[in-house]
């Protein structure tokens, strides 16, 4: 039980999803524009996630490592349908609010990623709890960015209204104040110098997770791989090129002095 | 005209990543070069535009008469992963020069959640085939304009004096927000 309580913590803290890892940035930046908004995005996500881990790790031994992904987008496109299927017959509002970013949740790198990091991995119960902490953390990070946004854009919190409708800042719920929103956490962060995918020592690359393989858990790697590899074989090639005219411009150097000591002889 | 109307409305009115925040990840990931930006947006283009074509079809002549529109969303991610694996051989074996500049680009495209969502809203507001492919075309055009759009400007701003705590990713994405109040200026057209 240990374990389940440190995968927990892992989830919601640690290694949250939307603060520390920076993934699912679509529906972060799409559906919180309230927060209950976000809490229901949040919570569908859970759902999905822990259905998905906990199938995926039942299976696990039987998918072959070959197509483990096909198989893995297979297992989460159906737990989604089902969800989304719930949704249009018990919470209808909810599922008009969320539109298309419920069918979307099949292609959150958050589900593939524990999928693949985690759940392909690890025996039923711990991938389950994986998956609550993990959708849990989603959860707080978009209701936590949906209370914001609401209060100062529609001056209200899970549509209570406090704040009179001249202090509205309407700018906050149109799709460039989610923009600015999370501009302003993450340089919080990196003032803070919280453990966020922004602020990774090293992060040099031109991915958006830094190219940092050390500290990544994210499927998404394996598509990133390709362009960090290419930009590594561009900076050899780069540096063998500099090396090769440094050496022909010393070379040069060399035989104008030589010719130069030549003509004072 | 109509398509003119089609143009306007999907590649600048609702712009894919400024208004409805699709293939956020591509935007913020790979946008660091105007070269890189571009040959990412241009693949993008290509397997949207196909996708659109491809999954109208599949829907209206398959899954539908059989009565299975509801797996349209278990159907559509397989057909864009298959037909990103498909262009890519293709494009390997017929047009070497064009793989050469997109291929890095190609495996990122699955994942892309812009190219899904292009496909799962042409259903969902029925749109006629023709509709459909030109809506995924400007749709997918008007990433490729945002991206490379964002990508000369962050080539700017690398040589400017920025606070340490907004250097990386918060100044791309007050960037991107100045970018979508830009975009909002649009919104009257259509």
């Amino acid at each position: 039980m240990n374990n389940c309580t440190e995968r927990l913590k892992n989830g919601i803290i640690t290694e949250n999803p939307t603060f520390v890892m920076m993934l699912g940035m679509c529906p972060t930046l799409a559906v919180t524009s309230s927060a209950m908004n976000g809490l229901g995005m949040g919570l569908t996500t859970t759902a999905v996630l822990v259905l998905s881990n906990a199938f995926i790790s039942l299976l696990r031994k039987v998918i072959p490592d070959k197509v483990r992904i096909p198989a893995f987008i297979v297992v989460v496109a159906s737990f989604v349908t089902i969800i989304q299927l719930l949704l249009q017959a018990f919470l209808p509002a909810l599922n008009s609010a969320l539109g298309v970013y419920i069918p979307l949740i099949v292609v959150n790198c958050i589900i593939l990623g524990r999928a693949e990091a985690y759940a392909s991995k690890n025996p039923v119960v711990p991938s389950i709890f994986d998956g609550l902490g993990m959708g849990l953390g989603f959860t707080v990070g978009l209701t936590l960015i949906g209370i914001c946004r609401e209060i100062l854009g529609s001056g209200a919190i899970f549509g209570f209204q406090f704040i009179p409708e001249d202090f509205h800042i309407t700018f906050f719920v149109l799709a460039p104040g989610a923009f600015l929103v999370l501009a302003c956490l993450t340089a919080i962060q990196n003032k803070l110098k919280l453990p966020s995918a922004t602020n990774v020592p090293g992060g040099d690359s031109s991915m958006a997770c830094g190219g940092n393989c050390a500290q990544c858990t994210g499927a998404s790697c394996v598509a990133n791989k390709g362009i960090i590899e290419a930009e590594r074989v561009a900076q050899k090639a780069a540096k063998a090129q500099a090396a090769k005219e440094a050496a022909a411009k010393a070379k040069a150097a060399k035989e104008a002095a030589a010719a130069k000591q030549a003509k004072g002889e | 005209m109509n398509i003119f109307v089609i143009m306007i409305s999907s590649m600048l009115v609702s712009n894919v990543v400024l208004s409805q925040f699709l293939g956020i990840c591509p935007f913020l990931g790979v946008s660091k070069k105007v070269e890189t930006a571009a040959g990412m947006g241009a693949a993008v283009t290509f397997v949207i535009t196909i996708a659109s074509a491809i999954t109208y079809p599949i829907y209206y002549f398959i899954l539908e008469p059989l009565g299975l529109a509801y797996l349209e969303t278990i159907a559509f991610i397989l057909i864009i992963a298959a037909l990103v694996q498909f262009v890519e051989m293709v494009l390997k074996k017929f047009m070497p020069p064009l793989y050469e500049a997109l291929g890095v680009y190609l495996p990122l495209i699955t994942t892309n959640c812009a190219v899904l969502g292009v496909a799962i809203n042409n259903i969902t507001n029925g749109l006629g085939f023709i509709d459909s492919v030109f809506t995924g075309l400007f749709t997918a055009l008007g990433f490729l304009v945002s991206i490379v759009i964002l990508a000369s400007i962050r080539e700017h701003i690398e040589f400017n004096n920025i606070p340490e705590s907004f250097k990386g990713t918060p100044i791309v994405l007050v960037t991107a927000s100045l970018m979508a109040i830009a975009f909002c200026g649009f919104a009257g057209l259509v």
